[in-house]
């Protein structure tokens, strides 16, 4: 079957009022920068409340399908037959012979949900309904109707054109990206981070992101890697802001002067406070990380603590509820997985002690980070000062 | 300053090799197999090659076939032979420090076509056990497999004699040899040392990458691996690649010319490497020192520093090594070679390959050294605990 546009169906955006038009914006921008890859001809466009995705002469349809489902904000998209308006006789062969390409079997129960954008049609929806079911029980001896539990809603849409469609194909739900302000991601090489800031990007979140790269103890492939992973992430959320902080000499300066076992928590800390430095300078409001409560010794209760009092900004744990196995599912689904267990060491366990404290105390890791007054500061603003930036994702059709 | 020090990994292609190249591909394009002119001229250069290739080994032309590599030509010659010779018996010989290429062609044969196979181990230095050799040669021993140089730890095998022991004990057993590390670096001659196959790659030895030849000796039963249109006598089947065959023959001729001068200069840096070596504690030098061990491969421990980042501290000076093989890099796990020639624990992942060519200078062996006395105390101070 020849299909010749995608209606999108969205769920949530159709309740925020005055703020509607914003959101339905977000979303033909989102679905545009996810085309924008796609050989043919798309048109999206919003009309009369729905978003459409007209398809111009030849596409790939399964391809444009895959693009447009990873755009948040969608819960169903509905390919689309579009024929001529035409008296009501020609109207019944056109869905007859839709109805008989999409089910050869001919054997399912449907209902005929016709809507009349346009009035000038001369017969009003309920005798169109009656008209066409007619048609195709006439067509079809094996067809039912029924009205309440249908395996097959036909819609029959008189706009301009006449839109036939039945099926849905599952998005993504959400809301559209860049609905909801920007949050700073703090991105390793792992499992966790990556699928993190994808459920936050699901909420229509902005992503931005900070890496922490130590050479030499880890490599150029890893920070490859970290690229690559944001490079999957940007595929839903769009382009991500990466910054690559060179935090070699913190950590070290760390490993000098503070306790052995408290080193995972006070790098983290710093971790924080560089994420946040960057998140403000961007206008984030917030941070995100993928830990999950327990997981490791720095993601205790009171690991997480510690770790959290040195923000003001909120931190955002999409992740905390959830077990190692529901997050590797997440991460197979959206395919960052198979990047993610790439073995490269990341700065986070070059010198992890043996036995790490699992439940610090704030105020000792606070008399701990005393240690560090002479440089940390002039470390600090050399780390920030030497960050690379790098955008990930931009497409060439952006200018959308 | 860049230090290039990873020759065992990859080579530099020479100027004149890339030059050849880039003509026959722009130029002289023509598909060997055709019948105009541009077929013929394509045929000349692979030809020429192969006389060049055999003039270097003193064998016959017609015994070089070229292929996509040395992992490809260890293949051919492994599974090809192997099932050429199974009605002889299924009983194949190799040793425990091979490349990868051998040994997992050789696990797969034993897994997947039901040989058997005996590794056979090696002495502290990395050289093959010669008495092992003789202990494991039985009626069903079909071929035997023994590399040229470790390319981990740079030892030199005893292949002729490990050849002459195969050949005592049955003439009809194969001797096959991966001289990936060896051919450009040393005269083999495949007749004299009674080797039967011979394995090499064109990117070892400054040539192009994608190439390489397995010399297969007159009375070898081989089959092909590859099926299609039947080139080569139908040993290797698929378009000849004649830029890189062509660049292979070039690089060949060129790293055989003043060979023994250009060894001997690699073999005073590598002395001097040595000598500065011994000014960090805590070191050790893998495998031999002497004749016993290739000319351009230096293998050294550093207890204390993990592999990886003393690299990543050298790149950050522009010197460039590998930790272990480069080949199996990407593996963090541990060298089974350097476990095979039973390395202290504490150097097993703490060890990197210094590799040179005839392009390595003495500044450059000064200015790692200086570099290695720089870092390995400040690094030695950040461990892991």
């Amino acid at each position: 079957m020849e299909f010749h546009s995608f209606l999108i169906k969205y769920g949530e955006i159709g309740i925020k009022g005055k703020n509607r038009y914003m959101f339905e914006d977000a979303l033909v921008r989102q679905i545009r920068y996810a085309l924008s890859d796609v050989d043919g001809d798309f048109y999206v466009h919003k009309c009369h409340g729905r978003v459409y995705v007209d398809c111009n002469g030849e596409y790939d349809y399964e391809e444009t399908v895959e693009h447009i489902s990873r755009v948040f904000g969608i819960v169903g998209i509905c390919p689309v037959v579009r024929k001529e308006v035409k008296e009501i006789e020609e109207l019944k062969k056109d869905v007859v012979s839709y109805m008989g390409e999409m089910y050869p079997e001919g054997n399912c129960t449907f209902k005929v949900e016709a809507r009349r954008a346009n009035k000038r049609y001369p017969m009003n929806s309920m005798e169109i309904n009656c008209a066409l079911g007619e048609a195709v029980l006439d067509a079809f001896p094996d067809m039912k109707v029924d009205v309440h539990n249908p395996d097959v809603r036909l819609n029959v849409e008189i706009r301009e054109e006449v839109y036939l469609y039945s099926e849905i194909i599952p998005g993504p739900g959400g809301m559209p990206v860049g609905t909801n302000g920007s949050a700073m991601l703090l991105l390793s090489g792992g499992i966790d981070s990556p699928v993190a800031g994808y459920m936050i990007a699901k909420r229509g979140v902005e992503i931005e992101a900070v890496y922490f790269h130590a050479p030499p103890y880890t490599s150029e492939r890893a920070k490859e890697k970290v690229m690559d992973l944001a490079k999957l992430v940007s595929v839903y959320s769009g382009p991500i802001k990466l910054h690559v902080v060179n935090f070699t000499d913190i950590q070290l300066y760390i490993y000098e002067k503070c306790p052995h076992e408290e080193l995972t928590i006070i790098m983290r800390r710093y971790m924080m406070r560089i994420a946040e430095h960057f998140a403000k300078k961007d206008g984030c409001l917030g941070l995100i990380t993928g830990e999950s409560i327990g997981q490791v010794a720095s993601q205790t209760m009171q690991s997480l603590a510690a770790t959290n009092a040195v923000c003001t900004l909120p931190v955002y744990r999409p992740l905390v509820g959830f077990d190692k196995r529901e997050i590797v599912e997440i991460s197979e689904k959206i395919g960052t997985y198979e990047v993610s267990i790439q073995p490269f060491e990341d700065c986070c366990t070059i010198f992890v002690a043996k036995h790490p404290v699992t439940k610090p105390n704030l105020e000792r890791i606070e008399k701990s980070e005393l240690n560090l007054t002479e440089k940390i500061d002039e470390l600090m603003q050399t780390a920030l000062d030497t960050t690379e930036t790098i955008i990930i994702g931009q497409k060439e059709a952006d200018s959308f | 300053m860049e230090v290039y020090l990873d020759n065992s990994a990859t080579t530099m292609c020479y100027p004149e090799v890339g030059e050849l190249v880039y003509k026959i591909m722009c130029q002289d394009y023509g598909n060997p197999s055709s019948m105009h002119r541009k077929g013929v001229q394509a045929e000349h250069y692979i030809r020429d090659a192969k006389e060049t290739l055999a003039k270097l080994l003193k064998v016959n032309p017609g015994e070089i076939f070229f292929t996509s590599g040395g992992t490809e030509s260890d293949n051919l010659a492994l599974i090809g032979c192997a099932r050429a010779g199974r009605r002889r018996g299924n009983h194949l010989i190799t040793t425990s420090i091979e490349h990868p290429a051998i040994l997992n062609t050789m696990r797969y044969l034993e897994e997947e076509e039901g040989f058997r196979v005996t590794y056979l181990p090696v002495d502290a230095a990395g050289r093959v056990k010669l008495d092992a050799l003789k202990d494991a040669l039985c009626p069903e021993t079909i071929l035997v497999s023994i590399m040229y140089v470790n390319n981990e730890v740079g030892t030199v095998q005893p292949v002729a004699e490990a050849a002459r022991i195969v050949k005592q004990y049955n003439p009809s057993i194969l001797f096959h040899t991966d001289a990936v590390q060896g051919f450009g670096k040393y005269r083999i001659w495949p007749k004299r040392m009674g080797i039967d196959l011979l394995s090499a790659s064109g990117h070892k030895i400054h040539g192009p990458k994608g190439v390489g030849f397995l010399y297969i000796g007159p009375n070898v039963k081989i089959r092909p691996i590859l099926f299609g249109g039947e080139q080569q006598k139908n040993i290797r089947s698929g378009t000849e690649n004649v830029p890189g065959i062509a660049g292979l023959a070039l690089a060949s001729k060129m790293i055989y010319r003043d060979l023994e001068m250009k060894t001997a200069l690699m073999r005073e840096l590598k002395g001097r490497f040595l000598e500065g070596i011994k000014k960090i504690d805590n070191t050790v030098v893998h495998g031999l020192t002497d004749e016993g061990s290739a000319p351009h491969i230096i293998s050294v421990g550093i207890a204390g520093i993990r592999s990886e980042v003393l690299l990543h501290t050298l790149e950050e000076k522009g010197i460039y090594v590998s930790s272990g093989s480069a080949c199996s890099s990407n593996h963090p796990s541990v060298s089974g070679v350097l476990k095979g020639i039973g390395a202290a624990r504490e150097y097993l992942d703490a060890t990197l390959r210094f590799s040179m060519s005839e392009f390595t200078k003495k500044e450059e062996i000064d200015y790692t050294l200086e570099t290695l006395y720089n870092c390995v105390p400040t690094l030695r101070k950040y461990t892991r605990h």
